[in-house]
């Protein structure tokens, strides 16, 4: 059975350029960039390469990028970065619909004593900038909103609140750990002070990410110890990651237009396809504003984990927001935090593409989901004609 | 992913007794969509014998749901209704070769709609009366049956409760509370 891989938001396959260009730092030339000879020096160049092609992506200048081993090292850090050079101010706002490597950073920060605002968002999942610019005050040290969702894909108004929040001398961080290399991003044209970037997302290997830290801002660093990355980031470089990582932001740059176009295209198939052959399914996010490449389906009365299960069969790849599949009992607190109905939010889907996707893999999707759905609805005592529990709303 | 058995995938995959029974003899209706699984288990019952001559179910929820809801019916039909009742989630849970620890609610699952069913069947209110107490408000758990997992399951820890019963596994709040029912059981069961 061949593998229909629509879970590109969790991770994406190592392009294999990538893995081409990793390989042979992974094999014969294993110097420490660090080193006083030829040997190291060479390993050097290649991660200043790799600093300039992740500076490009997001129009940056490569001294402002340093790498990490994560998208939550990169966000870690610019939080606590934030709160150790501005120690007088003990107030931070984020979303509630942060990852939670940003948001269990604040409930950790919360717990040390901080003050933490968690902006709400509307049943389309977006923030409002005005409800922001009254929470921020004169002790925020720092406002962290993701670019885009990893649930629903939905882009958030970075361009509007970055310039208010840079007036007022608020520091503000971007998660854009899902939007790097999927929509453009322009730390010039837009006055963002961090930005965290994770390799895996977008066709480099899982254990790099990136952090740009805009020149001026003060910064304290996460990990400390020996003096690699100008002293911003201790630990000997994951060079051949880091290379790839390089490699990565180089290939979505060059295709980044063509790329929106052809995920978008095969998204809006599939997402059309599926609210068309099955009844009772909405779209959760507000679509007018989406990562070319998401799409959060909730298909009512019936619960995500089955579904993701039966797709299974088939060799399709997705995930859901149900509490069945987190590993905790509740279901996805971006849902939640949306007011998506409880009847809708157990059986909420995600499939999310990538450049290796056919119209072939939306085909099979469409072909095997409607039986699918319907064979779980005979087996659900809730639905149409059925009785619906007093604890259910139902949202037809 | 869960680890599930061949059994719970097939009991999953292809679950037996799937449907409503039209003018059934019991119904038992357990769980709820805001809790994320539910369980309506129908039953034919012989007045005279009082077996259970055909059991069919509608479920809500995950694998592990319903693939319990399948072994149960399987393991009902032909038994009288008092056999029946010595069936514990745990006979379940076997049936299935196991289950993951944090599905184990889904086998509490399905005893708990049998009896609901059984007590329909007797005459006895099918809702819960509204007098019990409700510890966990996130998943709507009585002490009642806090009490009667923990002890029918040897349960010790808070975790154990929340994987068997689901309480405790939203905000948290209630988790103290269980703790002190945890330990009026060990209070009890050592006089
Ligand atoms: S009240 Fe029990 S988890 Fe919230």
């Amino acid at each position: 059975m061949t593998t229909i891989y629509l879970d590109n938001n969790a991770t994406t396959r190592t392009a294999p350029e990538v893995v081409e260009a990793m390989t042979p730092y992974l094999t014969e030339l294993y110097g420490n960039p660090s080193s006083m000879h030829t040997f190291g020096g060479q390993v050097r160049k290649k991660i200043e390469d790799a600093l300039e092609q992740i500076a490009a992506l997001i129009n940056a200048e490569p001294e402002e990028i340093l790498f990490t081993s994560c998208g939550t090292e990169s966000d870690n850090t610019a939080l606590m970065s934030a709160v150790e050079t501005f120690p007088q101010k003990k107030h931070l706002i984020t979303t509630r619909v942060e990852h939670p490597a940003v948001l269990n950073f604040c409930h950790y920060l919360g717990r040390k004593g901080f003050r933490t605002t968690y902006l709400p968002v509307n049943a389309l999942g977006q923030i409002d900038p005005v409800v922001l610019d009254n929470e921020a005050d004169a002790d925020t040290v720092i406002v962290s909103i993701m670019s885009a969702n990893n649930e629903t894909g939905v882009i958030f108004p970075v361009g509007t609140v970055a310039p208010r929040l840079h007036e007022r001398g608020i520091l503000f961080h971007t998660d854009a750990v899902q939007a790097a290399g999927k929509i453009p991003l322009d730390v010039r044209k837009i006055p963002i002070d961090m930005l965290s970037i994770s390799g895996h997302k977008l066709h480099a290997p899982k254990g790099v990410g990136a952090l740009y830290v805009r020149k001026g801002t003060r910064f304290h660093p996460y990990m400390i110890g020996g003096h690699q990355e100008h002293s911003r980031r201790a630990g000997t470089e994951n060079v051949a990651s880091i290379i790839g990582l390089g490699k990565a932001a180089e290939l979505a740059r060059a295709n980044l237009t063509e790329e929106i176009a052809y995920l978008g295209r095969l998204r809006d198939r599939l997402e059309q396809g599926l609210l068309s052959s099955c009844p009772h399914a909405r779209v959760n996010g507000d679509t007018a504003n989406r990562l070319p490449n998401t799409t959060n389906i909730s298909f009512e009365y019936i619960e995500g984990e089955a579904i993701l299960l039966r797709l299974n069969e088939y060799g399709i790849c997705a995930s859901s927001g149900s509490a069945c599949t987190s590993g905790s009992l509740e279901p996805s607190h971006v849902l939640r935090a949306m007011g998506v109905p409880y009847t809708a939010v157990h059986g909420s889907i995600r499939f999310s593409l990538s450049r290796y996707n056919s119209d072939r893999d939306i085909d099979t999707v469409l072909e095997v989901m409607p039986s699918i759905i319907r064979d779980l609805r005979e087996l659900s005592p809730f639905g149409r004609d059925k009785r619906v529990s007093s604890g259910g709303q139902t949202n037809e | 992913m869960w680890d599930y058995t061949d059994k719970v995938k097939e009991a999953f995959l292809r679950p037996k007794n799937v449907g409503e029974i039209k003018n059934a003899d019991a119904i038992g209706e357990v769980g709820s969509i805001v809790c994320g699984d539910a369980l309506k288990l129908y039953l034919r019952i012989d007045r005279e014998t009082e077996t259970i001559l055909d059991a069919r179910f509608q479920t809500f929820g995950c694998a592990s749901a319903i693939a319990s809801s399948s072994a149960l019916t399987e393991l009902i039909k032909g038994k009288t209704l008092d056999e029946a009742l010595s069936v514990t989630n745990q006979d379940i849970a076997d049936f299935l070769g196991g289950l993951p620890a944090q599905k184990m609610h889904c086998s509490v699952m399905g005893r708990e709609a049998l009896e609901a069913a059984i007590a329909n069947y007797r005459g006895a209110p099918l809702l819960k009366t509204g007098t019990e107490r409700v510890v966990c408000k996130c998943f709507d758990v009585t002490e009642d049956k806090i009490r009667r997992v923990a002890m029918e399951n040897h349960l010790k820890t808070v975790d154990e409760i929340t994987n068997f019963t689901k309480a405790g596994g939203g905000c948290g709040e209630c988790k103290s509370e269980i703790e002190k029912i945890l330990l009026s059981i060990v209070i009890q069961e050592s006089r």
